[in-house]
C-alpha cells in the first residue's frame, strides 16, 4: 500500500466510524442516561458517560404502575409476539407452497391478493377492523392481536417464503411424487425442512414487529394486566403514572433489549432477508 | 395426475390427493384470513362511511354526507392531508438519498464494513418502537440533549423550542430519515449486483469516476431507487405511532398526520366517536395511496432503466 492510499484508508474509517457514532448516539444516550441518577439526566444531558452509576432507575422502574410490574408487561409481550409469530410462520409457509408449487384455478388471483395485502397496512385497516372486531366481541381480548396472524395476512412473509421455495429444485418434488408421496407429504417432508432459513428470517421480523406493535394494543387492550410493553411504556412515560425520567429511560432501554439481541445474533439472516425481498424496517 | 398413481383410490381420499384440491387446502388460511380480516372489514366500513355512527347507538344511513363534509368544509382534513404530503414528499426523498449515499460509501472492501453496516442499520430495526418515540421527545425537549449539545456551538439554540409550529414537523422528518437503514441494505445488495465489466468497459472508453457514477451506477440502480421510493412513500403516508406519541399533531395541527386525525375522529379524547366519518377517511386514504402508487408506477418507464 502506498502512503497516500494508507492515509485515504484512515480518513475513510475515521469518517465512517464518526458517522456511525452520530447514528447511534441517541440510543447510546438513552442507555447510558438510564444509569444516571434521575435528577442528573437533564442537567448533564450533553454528556454521555454517567458521573455516578446507579441501578436505582431499573429497580424503581421495574415496579411498574397501577399495581403491575414490568414483569407482567414483558410476559404479555412475549406471549403475544411468540404466538402470533408462530401463526405467521405456519400459515405463510402453507400458502407460499400452494402459490409457488401447485397448479390450481385461481392461483394467479390469490397471488395478486397476497401482494395487495402489502398495500393494505394496519393503518388503513385500523378503523374497519376495529368495527368488525367489535361486532365479534373481540375488543378487550388478545384475539385481534394474535388470531389474524394464523391466516397469512401479511403478504411479504408469504412472498419471502415463496421466493425461497422458488430456489428449491422442482426435481425434488417430482422424485418424491414418483415414490408415491402426496402433495402434503412433499410439503412436510421435502419443502419444510429446506425452508428453515426463510422461516428464521420471517420469525425475526415478525417477532420484532409484533413486539413493537403499539397501535393494536392501543385499540384492543383495556385491562391493565393485559398491557404489552409498548402500551405500558407509553402510559408509564406519562408523569401521572408516578414515573420519573430515569425510570422511564431504564424501562425504554429494557424494552429494546429483545430486538437488539435478536439483531445482533441474526444480523446476517436479517440483512439477507431485506436484500432479497426488500422488506421495510 | 392422480390417475397415473399405481394405487387407485376412490372418493374422498382421491379427491383430497389431487393437485388442485391440495392447492386450495394449502391456500385456505389466506382465503379465510383475507375474507375475515380484510375484505369483510373493508366492505363493512364502506357501508359505515355512508352512515352516522357513534358506536353507542346503531348507525343511521346519511348517504354521501360524510364525504361531502370532508371535501367541502373540513379544514382539519385539508390540513392533515397537507402535513402528510409535506412529510412524505420531503422525508421520503431525503431518506432514499441518504440511504444511497451511505450505501455508496459502505460499498467498500474492508472487514469493518460489516460492523458499520450493523451500526447504521440498528436505528431502523428499533425505530418503530415506543421507546424510540419517548427518546425522541426527550432529545428535542427545550432542555434536552440536542439543545444541550448544540448550544455550545450556537448559543442562540439554548432553550430553542423544537415543538413549536415551524420546526415540529422536522423533528418527525429527522426521525424518519434517521431510519434509512433498510433502504441502505437494499442499495448495498443492488450495488453488488452491478456487473464489473460495465465499469471496466467504461474505464477503457476513458470515463472518469464521476462519469462512471452518472452513466453506470445510477442507471443500474434506478430499479432499486424506484422500489425504495414506492415503499418509503407508502410508509410515510401511513406513519402513525411516532406522530401520535411525539407530537400528537400539535401544535395547532401542524404535525397532524392523516392516520392520527382518523384515529382522533374514531376515538376522540372527549366527545362522541365518529366511526362513520373515520371510515370515510380510511377509504379516502386507501384511494389516495392507490393513486400515488399508480402514478409512481406510471412514471417508472420514464426514468427507470431496465437492463
Amino acid at each position: 500500500m502506498t502512503r497516500e492510499k494508507q492515509i485515504k484508508t484512515i480518513i475513510y474509517h475515521v469518517l465512517v466510524a464518526f458517522g456511525g457514532f452520530v447514528m447511534i448516539y441517541p440510543l447510546l444516550w438513552m442507555v447510558l442516561s438510564s444509569f444516571k441518577p434521575t435528577d442528573q439526566v437533564l442537567p448533564t444531558a450533553s454528556s454521555l458517560i454517567p458521573a455516578t452509576w446507579t441501578l436505582r432507575n431499573y429497580i424503581q422502574g421495574w415496579k411498574g404502575f397501577m399495581g403491575y410490574s414490568f414483569g407482567t408487561f414483558f410476559l404479555n409481550s412475549f406471549i403475544i409476539s411468540l404466538v402470533s409469530t408462530f401463526g405467521t410462520l405456519v400459515s405463510s409457509s402453507l400458502v407460499a407452497f400452494a402459490l409457488q408449487r401447485l397448479e390450481f384455478k385461481g392461483r394467479k388471483i390469490l397471488f395478486t391478493l397476497v401482494l395487495s395485502t402489502m398495500m393494505l397496512p394496519a393503518q388503513i385497516l385500523m378503523i374497519p377492523q376495529f368495527m368488525w372486531f367489535r361486532h365479534l366481541n373481540w375488543v378487550g381480548t388478545y384475539y385481534p392481536m394474535i388470531l389474524p396472524y394464523f391466516f397469512a395476512i401479511q403478504g411479504f412473509f408469504v412472498y419471502l417464503i415463496m421466493n425461497f421455495i422458488g430456489g428449491i429444485p422442482k426435481s425434488l418434488d417430482e422424485a418424491a411424487k414418483i415414490d408415491g408421496c402426496s402433495y402434503y407429504g412433499i410439503f412436510f417432508q421435502i419443502i419444510l425442512p429446506l425452508i428453515v432459513p426463510a422461516l428464521v428470517t420471517s420469525a425475526i421480523f415478525s417477532f420484532i414487529w409484533r413486539w413493537d406493535d403499539y397501535l393494536s394494543a392501543l385499540l384492543y387492550v383495556n385491562r391493565a394486566n393485559m398491557r404489552p410493553v409498548s402500551l405500558a411504556l407509553q402510559l408509564f412515560n406519562d408523569p401521572s403514572s408516578g414515573s420519573d425520567i430515569g425510570s422511564t429511560l431504564a424501562m425504554s432501554t429494557l424494552s429494546i433489549v429483545p430486538a437488539t439481541i435478536i439483531f445482533l445474533i441474526f444480523q446476517k439472516s436479517l440483512v439477507e432477508g431485506i436484500a432479497s425481498t426488500g422488506i421495510k424496517g | 395426475m392422480t390417475a397415473s398413481r399405481a394405487k387407485k383410490r376412490s372418493g374422498f381420499s382421491a379427491w383430497i390427493g389431487e393437485e388442485s384440491t391440495a392447492g386450495y387446502v394449502f391456500s385456505l388460511p389466506f382465503i379465510i384470513g383475507f375474507l375475515m380480516f380484510m375484505a369483510i372489514p373493508m366492505v363493512l366500513s364502506l357501508y359505515y362511511s355512508f352512515c352516522k355512527y357513534d358506536i353507542q347507538t346503531p348507525p343511521t344511513f346519511i348517504g354521501l354526507q360524510n364525504y361531502i363534509k370532508i371535501f367541502t368544509s373540513d379544514k382539519v382534513f385539508t390540513k392533515a392531508l397537507r402535513v402528510t404530503c409535506y412529510y412524505a414528499l420531503i422525508g421520503t426523498p431525503l431518506k432514499v438519498i441518504f440511504a444511497l449515499m451511505v450505501a455508496l460509501i459502505l460499498n467498500h472492501e474492508s472487514r469493518a464494513v460489516g460492523l458499520y453496516r450493523a451500526v447504521y442499520y440498528l436505528p431502523s430495526i428499533i425505530g418503530g418502537s415506543v421507546a424510540v418515540a419517548i427518546l425522541w421527545r426527550r432529545l428535542f425537549e427545550s432542555n434536552g440533549t440536542i439543545n444541550a449539545i448544540f448550544s455550545n456551538v450556537f448559543p442562540s439554540l439554548s432553550g430553542y423550542n423544537w415543538f413549536s409550529e415551524g420546526p415540529a414537523i422536522w423533528v418527525l422528518i429527522i426521525l424518519t430519515v434517521w431510519q434509512f437503514g433498510s433502504s441502505m441494505l437494499i442499495f448495498l445488495s443492488a450495488l453488488k449486483q452491478i456487473p464489473r465489466e460495465l465499469y471496466e468497459a467504461s474505464w477503457v472508453d476513458g470515463a472518469n469516476g464521476f462519469q462512471q457514477f452518472a452513466n453506470v451506477t445510477i442507471p443500474m440502480l434506478t430499479p432499486t431507487i424506484f422500489f425504495n421510493l414506492v415503499q418509503q412513500t407508502i410508509n410515510s403516508f401511513l406513519a402513525f405511532t411516532q406522530c401520535k406519541l411525539i407530537t400528537n399533531g400539535q401544535p395547532r395541527n401542524s404535525t397532524l398526520f392523516y392516520t392520527v386525525y382518523q384515529y382522533n375522529k374514531a376515538f376522540p379524547a372527549q366527545g362522541k366517536s365518529q366511526m362513520g366519518y373515520a371510515s370515510a377517511l380510511a377509504w379516502i386514504m386507501l384511494v389516495i395511496v392507490s393513486v400515488v402508487t399508480m402514478l409512481l408506477f406510471k412514471s417508472r418507464s420514464k426514468w427507470v432503466f431496465d437492463a
